[in-house]
């Protein structure tokens, strides 16, 4: 390494970096470039495909397009709200108490494995996390539901929600959980009152990111909420029964051979990706706050 | 309860060891039993991928199943995983391979160069794209992108070939605009954003004094960041690297809206393809046989098996090459 930078002189040098630099700012814009392409299609191909009917009918049969009659995606999106909610709800609980575990019981026997099996389950592709879901809730109920639909997406949410709870907590120093057992506090109300108060802002955070992970997951959803063309005729059918969702209603609606489900599958892509986005943004702003005080 | 304690003096003791002891214990409890569960949860899966696919172990057997080449759910009921194999292998790789160094190139770009607010422009953007849902990029791709290849660049292509070496046109495929080449430049682009939030990560954790020293000795910026930077984030950007390529392993929606969905061997340069969960995703839904579902599992086992090396791999390295050792992301 010596010699070549001996020979060099400091002008060669000089417009070495400067040729790197070039490189590196071409490559940013080569990149950059096609990413925002690709969202500045969606936007101005799915506002264009936007109207109220979208959030008023529902979808229907694909004759109903063709001829003209309003169709839309109501029992998609009122389906999708009831799918994420349901792993939220399933999802949290399991997170939470794995982040405590990793974060507040430093010592215990299985952490070491739980962390392991953790950051493998977070790493295995959504579409196994639906299969597992099918085998564990489709299977033994006979029938593709909401329900299963949630779990599935639970399984993508939980290790997210684990991993930022742990490190949530980790970030609050131990001087606070020393002051709090210093004037009596049990071990429990340390974490419950004490700690994770301190923690709310990265707890909030890692829900929001899991749970903009999963939202916008089609592959799990398949096989276990697996979709329909209609709205259900009981609010209980959306958690027992076959129930729509917006990523997978839009990879059926963009491999449809129907012109106006294309149109429609824009539509889904533009909601689908403001709904992510927003989550997302919440998720970004609430670090940065937490950065600021 | 503390106002009881205060107040009533011989109430203090009896319930301060229900509050205290049976308090803790059941908050221990509560939460290793949670905790637990997602240990249950991993091992769950490999196990209900097994047990769900032991039909198609048996019947093919191991070695047999991952090298057959035939994959007929219609007539013979025959199934082999090789073409699955293969067009995940070749469509992860070769795009981990075309994303690597522009995704490095961007972090060293944001992390090194660049000005602090169009760093944080950068970075933000970089992190919102990775945001973006699959299905998204993939209807995107499935509309604008696929055409496009197919008119600017297959077609030209493909009648040059068939003009001057007319028996190279098995080897390049059928111009339809969906195939391998289509799903790897997506999958690439789907990858960038992954590998450059990691890198930056990686040379966020150098420590300040290593570009001093390099600067002290009088470098220039791509001196310290070679000499000095990159050696140190080495065992993060490979760890990334290995990451990211678990994610186009699995990556599904995009690559099965844009691949072509053919499930025989060989695969051509241009002409459609399939990955394992492209497969999955494709067939899962439609599958009546007990042989084609059990197989689909088989597939997704092999799935589970490679992400799991993918993975380790990763957590090796970081463990292993990083010099802190300590944990990233």
């Amino acid at each position: 390494m010596r010699r070549v930078y001996d020979q060099k002189s400091l002008r060669q040098r000089t417009i070495w970096d400067h040729f790197i630099l070039g490189l590196l700012m071409i490559s940013t814009l080569v990149v950059m470039v096609p990413l925002l392409i690709i969202v500045g299609y969606v936007i101005i191909n799915g506002a264009g495909a936007l109207n109220w009917d979208l959030f008023t009918q529902e979808l229907g049969s694909p004759a109903r397009a063709m001829q003209g009659r309003p169709t839309g995606l109501v029992h998609t999106i009122l389906g999708t709200a009831v799918v994420d909610l349901l792993a939220i709800l399933i999802a949290a609980p399991l997170g939470l108490g794995a982040g405590i575990m990793l974060s507040e019981y430093p010592d215990h026997k299985l952490n070491p494995v739980l962390r392991i099996l953790n950051d493998t389950l977070n790493g295995m592709p959504a579409v196994l996390k639906g299969l597992l879901a099918f085998s564990l809730v489709v299977k033994p109920m006979g029938t593709f539901s909401g329900l299963a639909g949630g779990v599935a997406l639970a399984f993508v949410m939980i290790p997210i929600i684990a991993r930022s709870t742990e490190s949530a907590l980790m970030n609050i120093p131990w001087t606070i959980r020393e002051a709090a057992l210093a004037i009596g506090l049990p071990r429990w109300r340390v974490i419950l009152s004490t700690v994770m108060p301190a923690a709310r802002t990265g707890l909030v955070t890692g829900f929001l990111i899991g749970f903009a992970r999963a939202a916008g997951e089609a592959a799990p959803l398949m096989f276990t909420s697996f979709g329909s063309n209609y709205l259900p005729n009981h609010w209980s059918n959306m958690i027992l029964g076959p129930v729509d969702t917006l990523p997978q209603r839009l990879y059926s609606l963009a491999i449809s051979p129907y012109k106006e489900w294309h149109e429609m599958g824009w539509a889904a892509g533009i909601i689908l990706l403001t709904f992510v986005m927003i989550l997302f943004i919440a998720a970004r702003f609430l670090t940065r706050q937490k950065i600021k005080t | 309860m503390q106002e009881n304690q205060t107040a009533n003096p011989e109430l203090k003791r009896p319930l301060s060891i229900i509050y205290r002891w049976l308090g803790d214990r059941i908050f221990l409890t509560v939460t290793v039993a949670l905790g637990s569960s997602i240990i249950l949860l991993a091992l769950s899966m490999a196990f209900v991928l097994y047990s769900e696919s032991s039909t198609t172990w048996q019947e093919f057997g191991i070695i047999g199943f991952l090298r057959g080449t035939t994959w007929d759910a219609g007539l013979h009921l025959k199934f082999g995983a090789l073409p699955f194999l293969f067009g995940t292998l070749i469509t992860s790789l070769v795009s981990l391979a075309i994303a690597f160094f522009p995704a490095v190139a961007i972090a060293i770009f944001m992390a090194e160069y660049s000005p602090r607010w169009l760093s944080g422009i950068i970075e933000n953007l970089v992190q919102m794209i990775a945001a973006i849902p699959s299905v998204v990029i993939g209807i995107w791709g499935i509309f604008v992108f696929a055409p496009w290849m197919r008119e600017t660049f297959y077609l030209p292509v493909f009648t040059w070939t068939a003009d001057h070496y007319p028996s190279l046109l098995p080897v390049l495929g059928n111009p339809i605009g969906y195939g391998i080449t289509t799903a790897t430049i997506i999958l690439a682009l789907m990858i960038i954003p992954y590998i450059t939030a990691l890198t930056n990560d990686a040379i966020r954790q150098v420590p300040k004094e290593q570009r001093e020293a390099a600067w002290a000795l009088g470098a220039t910026r791509w001196e310290v960041i070679r000499m000095a930077v990159l050696p140190y984030a080495r065992g993060g950007i490979m760890a990334g690297a290995m990451l990211s390529l678990g994610r186009a392993v699995g990556e599904t929606m995009a690559v099965a809206m844009l691949i072509g969905n053919k499930n025989t061997l060989p695969f051509s340069i241009i002409g459609p393809a399939s990955t394992m969960p492209s497969v999955i995703i494709n067939e899962f839904r439609e599958a009546v046989e007990n042989l084609h579902l059990s197989s689909l599992m088989a597939i997704a086992l092999s799935l589970f098996v490679i992400s799991l090396i993918v993975n380790l791999i990763a957590a090796y390295i970081t463990r292993k090459l990083s010099i802190t050792g300590g944990q990233l992301v």
